[in-house]
């Protein structure tokens, strides 16, 4: 066959395919104009996912390229360097991550639930007052991370709420930002529950909030996760808005949420890496990224965990 | 445990009387009032939130409006703050910032929703369980990777792939757009999928049972009827990229030339916002109020964009339930 | 493999990494000893905070018990921290400025300028250009503002034969004290430069890779990068307007001052009720003393003797006045 040349070879797939095709039509009924676009569809669609994951993938391997003579458990435990970055790492930066996604965690999955159900069972959505809260939250998310710094500076910690420099004034600064991203989320959720299953609980004498707790928020868990998902791993990749609220960029002891010390977290300390002038920088913070996906990974296990344990088809 | 309640409300309620009695609660629920209203102050929070932005917002706005006329600022077409003499004509950024998103949503969009159509419709609920939680790492890619990403592999590969524009700098409005696109890919695949997951399958089968194929279901019967799930992760993928500041700045860079060009340099609003707000610049000066100006104009803008497409969403919605 | 092992794996994989991390600051710290204890916030200028983060790593391996924070909010930032008294000392890429001296007074602040380091600004091209040397003339034709320059040929008076390629430009961010001090030094007024050019934004980095990129471009950059670029690009002398000579930037010639006017000093500004805390003034002592690795590591310029001098006096003076 090989002798025959690369000619050959195609005439022979493209028969083959050719075949198949036509068999299926046969076999199946149905029309082959549909068989044959079904397969095209079937392909772009498979091309686009194809795509996404190529990009995260190229993004991945690129960050372990370049990072890989760093790439060691040390990174997990060593402090930041300025003097010696080649033994540097991100054991800081990762702790006081994880405490900012706490409390992120913390805030926004009950408000942000909250918020959902009370505009999609509750509030009465004729009255203007429901539907100026609705434009807001959907506003919310359009404005620029930046700007929430700027308002956590502003309020969170000087302002009224005055806390000072701290973790957890950042960690409230994040969670504005992905509260949004919550609520939008949960509320697509909770409408996509059907009403007969509401109904049907309404008719069996529950009240209200019976229904939601025991009806729709279970139905509604999966894609609730699928928001908290996103919004964790927003925030927890976030810069500009910490930078402004107090996180350091330098800091060599682990972080406490209340206390005044300094704070630092990992997109932070990965953006000052890379801007910096030595090479060594850029090859640690390419390792950093790797970290942090790490990191990201861990983090949403459990919300995926949780979602998969809750899904269910009608 | 559910239906247990119920029983014993409907029997409560049997208890107190015959059948003249009305189905209501025998006593008023004070905790079903306590618990709306709880969830009412958590709806309100967004409410303040907002206001608490447009305050900031405001006061050094109207400080730099007292120095700079609006019209200069809305219609000018040079975006020079930190020059001097300094010019402030917004048009340059806020089409940048129209420009990335643009380009942002055309890779979006497509990417998203086929992702979204092949897990829901095709894929094997093994696959499923793999896959949407790996695209959903790219949510969690910090922005400085993904703008880094942009700048020293993207931007080779697309001059490799495209010869023939015009490239110049490493920096270049189309990568950065695109890049940007990457990043909310995993908003619109993720919460589409799971609109699309959600729609009852009795409408799916029904469809299969009158001879439709698997491609139509998809298309003429899932996909509407998901689509309000589908048009709001849309604009939430849409709010995200148009306040996407990191990426930009990386990849886009900082000259705000008034361009439309794919391969150019250029500043959207969020790149100058986050620049200029960690920059050098001294607080209480007219630069500095021009971050408060050009955050306040953002705001509008896309509260504009999203009353716009609450009315469409509104207008779909209606069509399908 | 079921879900309920997989949240198993996943979560003692979680219990394990939080603990290695937890426990992984015991690695450091252990060093010196020392009896001070405290913190020290330092905010600020990201060109300064290199040399700020290699005193207080150095400092933190002889004195364990005071923890040092660096920002780099900016320096504009940093002096609104620091007026308003939230941090102890503030990094700076240009003197403080009028409206943060009435803020500081306002407020009871009070601080002195003290010098930490010297700097150097370098215009680079690419290493293929044969260009050597140029004048501040032929470098404020090139970034004047209103400059006509596009092309290699544009400029008057280069001894190399350049011919008339066109010349694509690369500045860093217009917010940062290194275009402050290079429009001043070069244009003789801060901020007068030209609009047309390709302004990287947040990283310095930018520079050298546009320049390395492309054969005849030139940008301008603080001089760590030059030197940290490993020959991606070369610096050009410049001529010394009194002697004639053409200089290069090295630590002599930026230390002696015969590279002008492109060198330039760089500031920490600390606060006289930060240095009533011993912990603060043992660590300006030994920023101003140690300064010769500090430098070393953050790629830096040392200071002279006399400089050194100075400084200490300087910090001095606050403690007592």
């Amino acid at each position: 066959m090989a002798a025959l040349g690369p000619q050959a070879e195609r005439t022979r797939l493209a028969a083959a395919g050719a075949r198949s095709v036509t068999r299926a039509a046969i076999l199946s009924g149905q029309p082959l104009k549909d068989i044959i676009k079904g397969r095209i569809f079937f392909a772009l669609l498979l091309l686009a996912l194809g795509l996404a994951l190529l990009g995260l993938a190229a993004l991945i391997l690129d960050a372990a390229i370049d990072g890989r003579s760093m790439l060691s458990l040390d990174l997990l435990t060593n402090s930041a360097s300025r003097i010696s970055p080649q033994t540097a790492g991100y054991a800081n930066a990762i702790y006081g991550t994880i405490l900012l996604i706490g409390g992120v965690l913390v805030m926004t999955v009950p408000i942000g639930v909250g918020s959902a159900i009370y505009l999609e069972e509750y509030a009465d959505r004729t009255k203007w007052w429901n539907r100026v809260v609705e434009l807001n939250i959907q506003n919310l998310a359009a404005v620029p991370s930046i700007v929430y710094g700027i308002l956590g500076l502003a309020f969170i910690v000087r302002g009224p709420l005055d806390l000072g420099f701290i973790l957890f004034a950042g960690s409230i600064t994040l969670s504005l930002l992905v509260l949004p991203t919550v609520i939008i989320a949960a509320r697509e959720a909770i409408r996509a529950v059907p009403p007969s299953i509401r109904e049907g609980s309404f008719a069996l004498g529950a009240t209200r909030w019976q229904t939601v707790r025991r009806q729709v928020l279970p139905a509604a868990v999966p894609g609730i996760a699928t928001g908290v998902i996103l919004a964790v791993s927003r925030a927890a990749g976030e810069t500009a808005p910490l930078l402004l609220v107090g996180a350091a960029t330098f800091v060599t002891f682990d972080p406490t949420v209340f206390g005044d010390n300094g704070y630092t977290a990992l997109p932070v300390m990965i953006f000052n890496n890379a801007k910096q002038a030595q090479p060594e920088f850029h090859v640690l913070a390419a390792a950093g990224i790797v970290v942090m996906l790490g990191v990201i990974l861990l983090m949403n296990s459990f919300a995926i965990w949780l979602r998969n344990r809750y899904e269910q088809r009608w | 445990m559910e239906a247990r309640d119920a029983i014993g409300a409907s029997r409560a309620i049997g208890r107190g009387g015959g059948p003249s009695r009305s189905l209501q609660a025998p006593s008023p629920r004070y905790g079903e009032k306590a618990i709306e209203a709880m969830l009412g102050l958590c709806a309100l929070l967004s409410v303040v939130t907002t206001t608490a932005i447009v305050i900031s917002l405001l006061e050094p706005s109207i400080e730099f409006f007292g120095q700079v006329s609006l019209k200069d600022f809305l219609f000018g077409t040079e975006w020079a703050p930190t020059f001097t003499p300094p010019e402030f004509g917004v048009l340059p950024i806020v089409l940048a910032t129209m420009v990335t998103s643009f380009w942002g949503l055309f890779v979006a969009i497509p990417l998203g929703l086929g992702a979204a159509i092949y897990l829901s419709e095709y894929a094997s609920p093994r696959a499923r369980k793999t896959i949407k939680p790996t695209l959903e790492v790219l949510a969690g890619v910090p922005t400085v990777a993904i703008g880094f990403f942009a700048l020293f592999f993207m931007r080779p590969l697309l001059e490799d792939l495209l010869p023939f524009l015009p490239w110049s700098g490493p920096q270049a409005a189309g990568v950065a757009g695109l890049a940007v696109g990457l990043m909310i890919v995993p908003i619109i695949a993720s919460l589409s999928e799971d609109a699309m997951s959600a729609v009852p399958t009795g409408l799916r089968e029904a469809a299969y049972g009158l001879g439709a194929t698997k491609m139509r279901v998809a298309t003429r019967v899932v996909f509407p009827a998901a689509l309000s799930g589908i048009v709001a992760s849309i604009v939430l993928a849409t709010s995200r990229a148009v306040g996407e500041t990191m990426i930009v700045l990386l990849a886009a860079g900082a000259s705000p030339n008034l361009t439309l060009g794919f391969t150019e340099s250029v500043q959207t609003m969020t790149a100058f916002i986050g620049q200029t707000a960690t920059g050098d610049i001294a607080t209480g000066t007219v630069t500095y109020y021009t971050i408060f100006a050009v955050g306040l104009l953002l705001f509008l803008m896309t509260l504009v964009l999203n009353m716009i497409s609450i009315r469409l969403v509104r207008r779909f919605h209606e069509a399908y339930d | 493999m079921t879900s309920s092992r997989w949240l198993i794996i996943v979560a003692s994989v979680s219990v394990l990494a939080l603990g290695v991390a937890a426990c992984g600051d015991s690695e450091d710290g252990g060093g010196g000893g020392g009896d001070l204890s405290g913190t020290i916030r330092i905010d600020g200028s990201s060109t300064v905070a290199p040399l700020s983060e290699a005193a207080a790593e150095l400092f933190q391996e002889a004195e364990s018990g005071v923890k040092v924070t660096v920002g780099t909010s900016g320096t504009g930032g940093g002096f609104e921290k620091f007026c308003a008294g939230e941090t102890d000392i503030s990094d700076a890429s240009r003197p403080i400025e009028e409206d943060e001296i009435a803020a500081c007074k306002s407020n009871g602040i009070e601080f002195e300028e003290v010098q930490v380091a010297n700097d150097a600004l370098s215009v680079v091209v690419n290493p293929e250009n044969p260009v050597e040397c140029m004048t501040v003339e032929q470098v404020s034709q090139i970034w004047d503002r209103g400059s006509k320059v596009d092309s290699w040929g544009d400029v008057k008076g280069l001894e190399a034969d350049v011919g008339d390629e066109s010349m694509a430009l690369y500045g860093p961010g217009t917010d940062s004290g290194t275009f402050d001090y290079f429009t001043e030094a070069i244009n003789g007024e801060e901020g007068v430069t030209r609009s047309n050019y390709n302004n990287i934004g947040e990283d310095d980095n930018g520079v050298i890779n546009g320049v390395a990129g492309d054969q005849w471009a030139l940008g301008y950059v603080p001089y760590s990068y030059v030197e940290e670029s490993a020959g991606k690009v070369k610096p050009l002398q410049i001529e010394n307007p009194e002697s004639g000579e053409c200089v290069a930037a090295t630590i002599e010639t930026v230390q002696d001052g015969s590279y002008v006017p492109l060198g330039r000093g760089l500031f920490v500004y600390p606060s006289g009720e930060a240095l009533q805390k011993q912990e603060v003034l043992e660590f300006l002592t030994f920023y101003i003393a140690e300064n010769d690795p500090i430098t070393g590591a953050a790629t830096f310029v040392p200071m002279t003797e006399a400089q050194k001098e100075a400084s200490q006096r300087k910090v001095d003076s606050l403690v007592e006045g």
